[in-house]
């Protein structure tokens, strides 16, 4: 079963909140290179699946594996420093630090742990020259210097990226990065995830089937904790079992 | 709404030229040290700054790392008993009884943050304020805190054998020092690497983590931190005062020191300072009302939270638009 092109793998995953199962022996693959999509209606355990790959979440039951080696019992802070890291649905930014001060304590990450609080922060400026390539590459440099809080949602997210993309991880889990974006925001945000996924693993969780259908190179569909369909675009919008689920459940 | 969801008055993180008001409010500190004794009794000069230094430990906790301890006056405490044990019973002379009590709540401070640091918000406070109700009891019976009456006539002695510390004016500048170095550490701390992570921290753990941060590590680190320097604050107390006592220890003086840094400014460098100085003025000047000053505490304490929650230096960085 394991293919060795596989860079992130999973077995049997199973999640159980005291008696319900937001995650049900679910069996992902993960190509290296690749643009992996995970949709399925609200409530299919999308996000609960980022959390048991990213270890935010301990899996009742199942393993995981990143370049063949079992990760299922790391912390997440070590499943990040392996190189996968994850956003959030909802935009994570810190809010009153500036965007490059944001970008900064990614870049920040280079230098091995931190804990020389007698040190002053002028040995971060080092990383200056890269944040602010990093901001220009989303085309937020105009910003730098201004809190996260202060940024426009579609700033926020595209801040958001240039954090993520700024440990230069082997695999990017993005959480719904276009939801709440307006149609040029969107459209921008697609074209950077397609802009920085080269060279690189992306596991997307997106609802706007256009993104999905434009960036992906596999796509999984969830539904009540269970995977419903596997496979590209052309067939996976024309599976009878996704429709069924997703009309059954809300909109289209 | 808008205005009232926001989470805690924090400073704003600014790029470091714009830090040259904090440079020049150091300096100003620096001035105002050199001519309050000759102003104001020393002694009084010196309870105020011994209590800023403890708030500004306090504060490092809550206003950079987010973290609410309702227990601090366990580390306050601890020190000034292993201060004035070491000073009184072992007869250690000043430049090691405070070292070694500093030491002591650096020890304690591991211990307690090792034990809360997994919790989060309302869980963290409580568990902190447990602890330090524990620690409180066992010194109440513990034989060498003196129960009520506690350690009294402290010997101050002589500084590395010449400096005379029975001498207000002279401990005062000792006292001065140590405010002095204790205000400096936490400065270069909150504008350390360190301090950056603390902030992130702060702002959004869980995506500190996803960068790869052991946030638990971190927060244990601030927390030693700033315990050991809320002990640097009561050991110095307990000699100059030549007293320690269950105040020192007592859930109160963790509330009164959550009150000094509420009514400074939360997250600001030297809210905290000031705060100390306006409560330490407080119970002085209304000593004579007896109880009134724990009423008007409260009403400080009401008012802060309604109508100025980012307390004076708060506001005023605000207004500014500037940190301070
Ligand atoms: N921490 C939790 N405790 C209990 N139930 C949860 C928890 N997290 C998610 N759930 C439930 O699991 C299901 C899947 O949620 P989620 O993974 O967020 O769905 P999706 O991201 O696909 O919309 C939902 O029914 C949700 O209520
Ligand atoms: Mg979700």
């Amino acid at each position: 079963m394991a293919g060795d092109d596989a860079i992130l793998e999973t077995e049997g995953l199973t999640k159980d909140f005291r008696g319900f199962l937001a995650v049900k022996n679910v069996n992902l693959r993960v190509r290296a290179g690749t643009i992996h999509a995970l949709i399925g209606p609200n409530g299919a355990g999308k996000t609960t699946c980022f959390n048991l790959l990213t270890k935010f979440l301990q899996p009742t039951s199942g393993r995981i594996r990143f370049k063949g080696r079992d990760i299922t019992h790391l912390r997440p802070a070590q499943v990040a420093k392996l190189g996968i890291v994850r956003s959030f649905q909802i935009s994570a930014v810190f809010s009153h630090l500036t965007a490059l001060e944001n970008v900064r304590v990614a870049l920040q990450r280079r230098r091995g742990e931190s804990f020389d609080f007698w040190r002053s922060e002028k040995v971060l400026r080092a990383y200056d020259g890269r944040a602010r390539e990093l901001l220009a590459a989303v085309g937020i440099e105009a910003m730098a210097d201004v809190p996260a809080v202060e940024l426009p949602y579609g700033q926020k997210r595209a801040l958001e990226l240039a954090t993520t993309i700024a440990l230069e991880p082997e695999v990017m889990l993005l959480d719904e990065p276009t939801s709440g974006l307006g149609r040029e925001d969107v459209g921008r945000i697609a074209a950077l995830i397609k802009e920085v996924a080269k060279g690189r693993t992306v596991l997307m969780v997106e609802h706007n089937l256009a993104v999905v259908a434009d960036l992906s190179d596999t796509i999984t569909v969830l539904a009540r904790g269970e995977v419903l369909a596997e496979g590209d675009y052309a067939r996976i919008s024309t599976d009878p079992r996704v429709r069924e689920a997703y009309i059954g459940s809300e909109e289209g | 709404m808008a205005a009232r969801s926001e989470p805690a008055p924090i400073a704003v993180a600014v790029p470091s030229d714009v830090l040259r008001h904090q440079k020049l409010g150091i300096v100003l500190l620096a001035a105002l040290l050199l001519v309050a004794p000759f102003v104001f009794y020393p002694v009084f000069v010196m309870k105020v700054l011994c209590f800023a230094l403890f708030a500004c430990a306090f504060n490092l906790l809550i206003g950079y790392v987010g973290l609410l301890s309702f227990g601090h006056a366990a580390f306050f405490g601890t020190a000034s008993y292993a201060a004035g044990h070491a000073a009184k019973v072992w007869g250690l002379p000043f430049e090691l009884a405070v070292p070694f009590a500093t030491l002591c709540s650096a020890g304690l401070g591991l211990v307690f943050g090792w034990l809360a640091i997994r919790r989060q918000g309302i869980y963290f406070a409580m568990i902190t304020l447990a602890l330090a109700q524990m620690l409180y009891f066992f010194y109440l019976q513990a034989p060498f805190t003196g129960g009520e009456d506690g350690i009294q006539a402290i010997p101050r002695g002589k500084l590395f054998g010449i400096l005379d510390l029975s001498n207000d004016l002279v401990i005062y500048w000792v006292v001065a020092a140590i405010f002095m170095g204790g205000f400096l550490l936490i400065y270069r701390t909150i504008h350390s690497p360190f301090g950056q992570v603390l902030k992130a921290i702060r702002e959004n753990e869980a995506r500190a983590i996803s960068l790869g941060y052991d946030t638990d590590r971190y927060k244990l680190v601030a927390f030693t931190l700033s315990a050991a320097l809320s002990g640097l604050a009561g050991g110095t107390k307990a000699i100059v005062f030549q007293l320690a006592s269950l105040t020192d220890v007592h859930w109160t003086m963790s509330g009164e020191v959550v009150l000094m840094a509420l009514v400074g400014g939360l997250g600001t460098v030297f809210g905290p300072v000031l705060g100390a100085a306006v409560i330490v003025s407080l119970q002085n000047y209304l000593a004579g009302l007896g109880h009134w000053v724990t009423i008007v505490q409260g009403l400080i304490f009401v008012a802060c939270v309604l109508a100025f929650r980012r307390g004076i230096v708060g506001e005023l960085a605000h207004l500014l638009k500037k940190p301070l």
